[in-house]
């Protein structure tokens, strides 16, 4: 009888390092990091009130004032601060929109992928059925009728789209139920709902956290389609669409109050999809068992 | 290599007891149309405390398929076929709803299976998979729990084990592996075992140590273990009495010395004759009982063994013979069987 080697190194440690050669990740993780960071200090970081109105001082360029490192818009409004507040609302309409998504996803996808027969066929059938319509579509016939509130444009975005979630989640339960630990559970007497959160859940975690990340991106995107479109979040609270909506009057003659918010989402967007793809690589289950 | 016994002991074997585990004509017949797969077919055997029952067969002959079958594991559509008695200290399995039969599973009943490699759960620790049944049934609270676990790890000689509790399963070898998932099966005390090929994904020195240990520790805790396996080497090891199984019904029964001595029905004697011996020098070409296990389709209405059968008369065809008595505790299923 042999003892358990001692292994070289920890299975987090693995992970880790297989993410840390992926540079793109690691650059998206830092500059989602720094996102964050900036979001949740927003009100100690932004020189100034993002609502205060001073209509002289409209349309200062960049870089000309220290009193406004990015410039003012077109009521006098501090650009800096008005995108560090507005990152705080688009992140927090992405976190909890994709929050949203995961545990509908998961829910819907677990179920069918478990339960399997006729529900089965039912649920999906429903996940075709809302994929059927553009998402943006959804999303605005919704926003009608919904006052646009944070909550409620989060779980908008959120109910909208948790049907690739709820997919992936049932490909890998359906892959899942069929393993020897799940009948040894069984046969140790774990109950079906217990065998469905606790067995094989975690289980499927890897690619739950690497939808769950790349949703933050969409739903950052979507948030800021709607918010431009004049449905989202309502002037004066800033956020990064609404900030592009004020902006394309003014497009020919003072392009930077597009370009800011517009580079603020692209970062987000790309910073989460690295940081997703560096996880998909790392995650990956091929790769996670060991000889 | 076994700890000293930290669990209280029970009486040893006594063979003069009521049978603990009584199981009566047992079948699951699957239709497959435009036919039907017997594939359990009016199995019955007891099972007695501190005893273990040897269940051997080739493949498909249905062993896997009865212990499936008596734990109520078997998945729809095939839940609903079965049909006979399973009665465990006094109770029918086969008629209890799915939330009583699940708190039997795991504490009175037990089953360990034939993959070490792909039988834990990956992502939680040894330790917790251990205590959860300890906690569900016996109620233990999370630290009595995992203290239980430690020791049922020490219990099946596994070193070092307070690091082993907190280790994930793919970090055990597979020998490792096997004996973590005993430790799962007994950590309740079951009275029956149910151990599934336990040895057949192992290595032959491992495979003897996992004989062993589940021998100690039946003497330990008294349990009863139904072990199903198509190595005779290992019935002969570890068990206590065989069944032979052959296409979804049992043979011929008998304690062990016995059958190995005195096999009654052809094909038990055909897969005695088949084992190969290192004193037949210089090795024979080792005899093997020709053709198939009959598909669904032709299986005959008599003696499913018939079209194999060497010793055949013409009552063969026509019914399936009875298991009948011949010696004291030898059953034999068979129209013509040998005389010893």
């Amino acid at each position: 009888m042999s003892a358990a080697a001692a292994p070289p190194q920890s299975q987090s440690g693995r992970i880790w390092s297989r993410f840390r050669r992926h540079r793109l990740a690691l650059a998206g993780g830092f500059v989602v990091a720094l996102l964050l960071a900036s979001a949740l200090f927003a009100p100690l970081l932004a020189p100034q009130d993002p609502t205060l109105l001073d209509t002289a001082l409209r349309f200062r360029p960049p870089f000309a004032d220290w009193h406004f490192p990015l410039g003012t818009d077109e009521l006098g409004r501090d650009t800096l601060s008005r995108l560090l507040w507005g990152g705080r609302v688009s992140l927090t309409v992405g976190l909890v929109a994709m929050i949203t998504t995961v545990m509908t996803g998961a829910l819907i996808g677990i179920t069918a992928g478990f339960i399997g027969g006729f529900v089965d066929t039912l649920l999906m059938r429903f996940v075709d059925t809302m994929l059927c319509f553009p998402q943006v579509f959804l999303l605005l016939v919704v926003a009608a009728f919904v006052p646009p509130t944070l909550l409620s444009i989060s779980l908008i975005i959120g109910l909208t789209s948790w049907m690739e979630v709820s997919r992936i989640v049932r490909a890998e339960i359906l892959n899942l139920k069929e393993q020897d630990f799940v009948a040894a559970a069984r046969a140790l007497g774990a109950s079906r709902t217990r065998i469905m959160f606790r067995e094989l859940l975690p289980n499927a975690a890897a690619p739950i956290l690497v939808a769950a990340t790349l949703k933050v991106a969409s739903a950052v995107l979507m948030e800021s389609y709607i918010s431009y479109l004049g449905y989202g979040v309502q002037p004066p609270l800033a956020s990064w669409g609404n900030m592009l909506t004020n902006a394309q009057g003014y497009f020919d003659t003072v392009p930077w109050l597009a370009i800011l918010p517009g580079v603020a989402i692209t970062l987000t967007v790309m910073g989460f999809n690295f940081l997703g793809d560096g996880l998909r690589d790392a995650l990956d289950p091929r790769l996670r068992m060991d000889p | 290599m076994t700890a000293q016994a930290t669990l209280p002991r029970h009486a040893g074997a006594a063979a003069a007891e009521a049978p603990l585990l009584s199981v009566r004509d047992l079948t699951l017949h699957i239709p497959v149309p435009p036919h039907v797969l017997r594939a359990v077919d009016g199995v019955s055997f007891d099972l007695r405390r501190g005893e273990t029952l040897g269940l051997v067969g080739e493949s498909g002959s249905g062993k896997t398929l009865t212990a499936l079958t008596l734990m109520r594991l078997l998945e729809p559509p095939l839940d609903h076929l079965p049909r006979g008695q399973v009665v465990l200290d006094g109770q029918d399995l086969m008629l209890l709803t799915e939330t009583r039969m699940s708190a039997l599973r795991g504490h009175a009943i037990s089953m360990v299976f034939q993959e070490p490699m792909t039988s834990l759960n990956p992502v939680m620790t040894v330790g917790r998979q251990i205590a959860e049944p300890l906690m569900r049934h016996l109620g233990l609270p999370t630290r009595a729990a995992m203290a239980r676990a430690e020791e049922m790890l020490r219990l099946v000689g596994i070193p070092d084990p307070a690091r082993v509790l907190r280790a994930y399963p793919h970090l055990l070898s597979g020998g490792m592996r096997q004996r973590a998932m005993i430790a799962i099966a007994l950590a309740c005390r079951p009275l029956v075992l149910v151990a599934d090929e336990p040895t057949t994904a192992l290595d032959v020195t491992v495979q003897a140590q996992i004989l062993e240990l589940l021998t100690e520790l039946q003497r330990e805790m008294g349990s009863a273990i139904l072990l199903i396996t198509h190595d005779l080497a290992v019935i002969a090891e570890t068990a206590h009495r065989v069944a032979v199984m052959y296409a979804g019904r049992i043979v011929e029964e008998a304690p062990v010395a016995e059958l190995f001595a005195d096999p009654r029905h052809p094909y038990a004697r055909g897969l005695l004759a088949s084992i190969p011996r290192i004193e037949r020098m210089p090795p024979a070409t080792l005899p093997e009982i020709p053709g198939m296990v009959p598909g669904p389709a032709e299986r005959p209405i008599g003696c499913a063994f018939m079209p194999r059968c060497a010793r055949a008369i013409s009552g063969c065809a026509a019914e399936p013979p009875p298991l009948a008595e011949v010696a004291p505790g030898h059953r034999v299923a068979c129209w013509n069987p040998v005389h010893g």
